[in-house]
């Protein structure tokens, strides 16, 4: 149970996924000019994303690996990612029409999200467990929501304050997003 | 047609550049940009990606229905992710363990199926090979200004371990500010972030400059007619 723990905290805060180890960062950028869409979108991806990484580990440890072929492994999970997308749009649509109307754009955006496919392909290469895999895939979405959220609140502000020119727009966001990721690295070495 | 791959080459490579103005690829961007070795090697591994992508792409662009456009050209790029990955593995692999799974997240870098979708798709193989190298040298060299200008503030020097990359380029290390204590920053994370938004930040800067010189030009080019047509 404790080692689950020190799971999720180092994926949510020590090896944030966005502002240490830089995946996601699409949606992070793209999606955090609100707070309501930011909302959305973790909502969305925090979904997918832990379905995905059970997914890949069974596709990975009961298809790839009995057939010799784990070298297809990029090609195989990006289409379980895209048909798990697909398939989650459809489930919702038929149960919940309300939560297919909040989340339903978002969902198309994250079959390109990187954070999904490095989850899936970090699971790998670190030799977790079905277990594990799932909640390391928990935590990592966690973590972006985390962030995103913040992220959107800081460039709510932002809009509002005055910026010098050349620093306007995409530029002053970085710089939110480097001192951000400077109090992130606060979180070294605490597991 | 002259005309067409000059304009396809100043879009792509500054006008509407997809990292620095697209902000598409953010991710190896800001991820594999702490060395110069890790940057150029990413950045020849995207090229490669592209050009073969687009060329594919659009050499199959009338068979493809609308239904499955964007399934296809998503394995049809990680098709040749995964060609690229073996490469590595097999001439450049401590290359390869260097830069690590931004090799296969190749894959979800949103540049490439971008111009899958809204060039190649639409246009001749020759030209679509041609934007997709644009293009990937556009990322590429805002990748190799970024690795060089955080590995020359992070630890003074420039080009260390290239021969990792290409063997005959041992000892290409220059040290440029020899005793320079080193700038951890730059090398982590943050460092990531903050000079990519000085480079957004300088890029506004110059378009701006260019902007006013053009309007200056415009104004005297206008005042010198003016003045003429009194006399």
């Amino acid at each position: 149970m404790s080692a689950i723990i020190i799971l999720l905290i180092s994926a949510i805060l020590v090896n944030n996924f966005v502002l240490v180890q830089f995946l996601g960062l699409c949606p992070f950028m793209g999606s955090s000019n609100k707070i309501e869409t930011a909302i959305g979108m973790s909502a969305a991806t925090t979904f997918v994303l832990t379905l995905a990484s059970m997914v890949s580990y069974l596709v990975y440890q009961y298809l790839l690996i009995p057939l010799d072929i784990a070298w297809l492994r990029t090609i195989a999970f990006i289409v379980v990612i895209a048909a798990l997308v697909n398939f989650t749009e459809i489930l919702m649509l038929k149960t919940s029409p309300l939560l297919h109307k909040v989340l339903g754009i978002f969902l198309p955006l994250i079959t390109t999200n990187c954070a999904v496919l490095g989850v899936a392909l970090l699971n790998i290469n670190a030799g977790n467990s079905f277990v594990e895999s799932a909640f390391y895939g928990f935590g990592a979405a966690l973590g972006f929501s985390l962030v995103l959220i913040l992220f959107a609140a800081l460039r709510e502000k932002l809009n509002l304050a005055d910026i010098p020119a050349p620093f306007q727009g995409a530029s002053i966001a970085m710089i939110t997003a480097a001192l951000m990721s400077l109090a992130f690295m606060g979180f070294t070495g605490l597991v | 047609m002259k005309k067409d791959l000059k304009n396809i080459s100043s879009q792509a490579l500054w006008h509407n550049n997809p990292a620095l103005v697209q902000l598409l690829g953010l991710c190896p961007l800001l991820a594999v940009s702490s060395s110069v070795v890790n940057a150029v090697g990413l950045a020849l591994a995207t090229i490669m990606v592209l050009v073969c992508s687009n060329l594919l792409v659009s050499l199959i662009r009338h068979q493809v229905t609308d239904a499955i456009r964007l399934p296809a050209f998503v394995l049809i790029i990680a098709g040749f992710v995964t060609c690229v990955e073996l490469l590595l593995q097999a001439f450049a692999y401590s290359l390869y363990l260097s830069i690590g799974i931004f090799i296969p997240l190749i894959v979800t870098n949103c540049a490439i199926l971008g111009r899958a979708v809204s060039f190649a798709a639409k246009n001749t193989p020759l030209i679509s090979a041609f934007d997709g190298l644009m293009t990937g040298l556009g990322f590429g060299l805002v990748l190799l200004a970024l690795g060089a200008v955080r590995e020359l503030i992070g630890t003074g020097a420039l080009f260390a371990n290239m021969e990792l990359l290409l063997p005959f380029t041992e000892n290409w290390e220059l040290s440029i500010l020899p005793g320079y204590p080193g700038f951890l920053l730059a090398l982590l994370p943050p460092g990531a972030f903050l000079f990519m938004g000085l480079l957004l930040a300088l890029k506004n800067l110059i378009d701006k400059q260019v902007a006013e010189k053009d309007l200056k030009d415009i104004e005297s080019e206008l005042g010198s007619t003016a003045t003429h047509t009194q006399n």
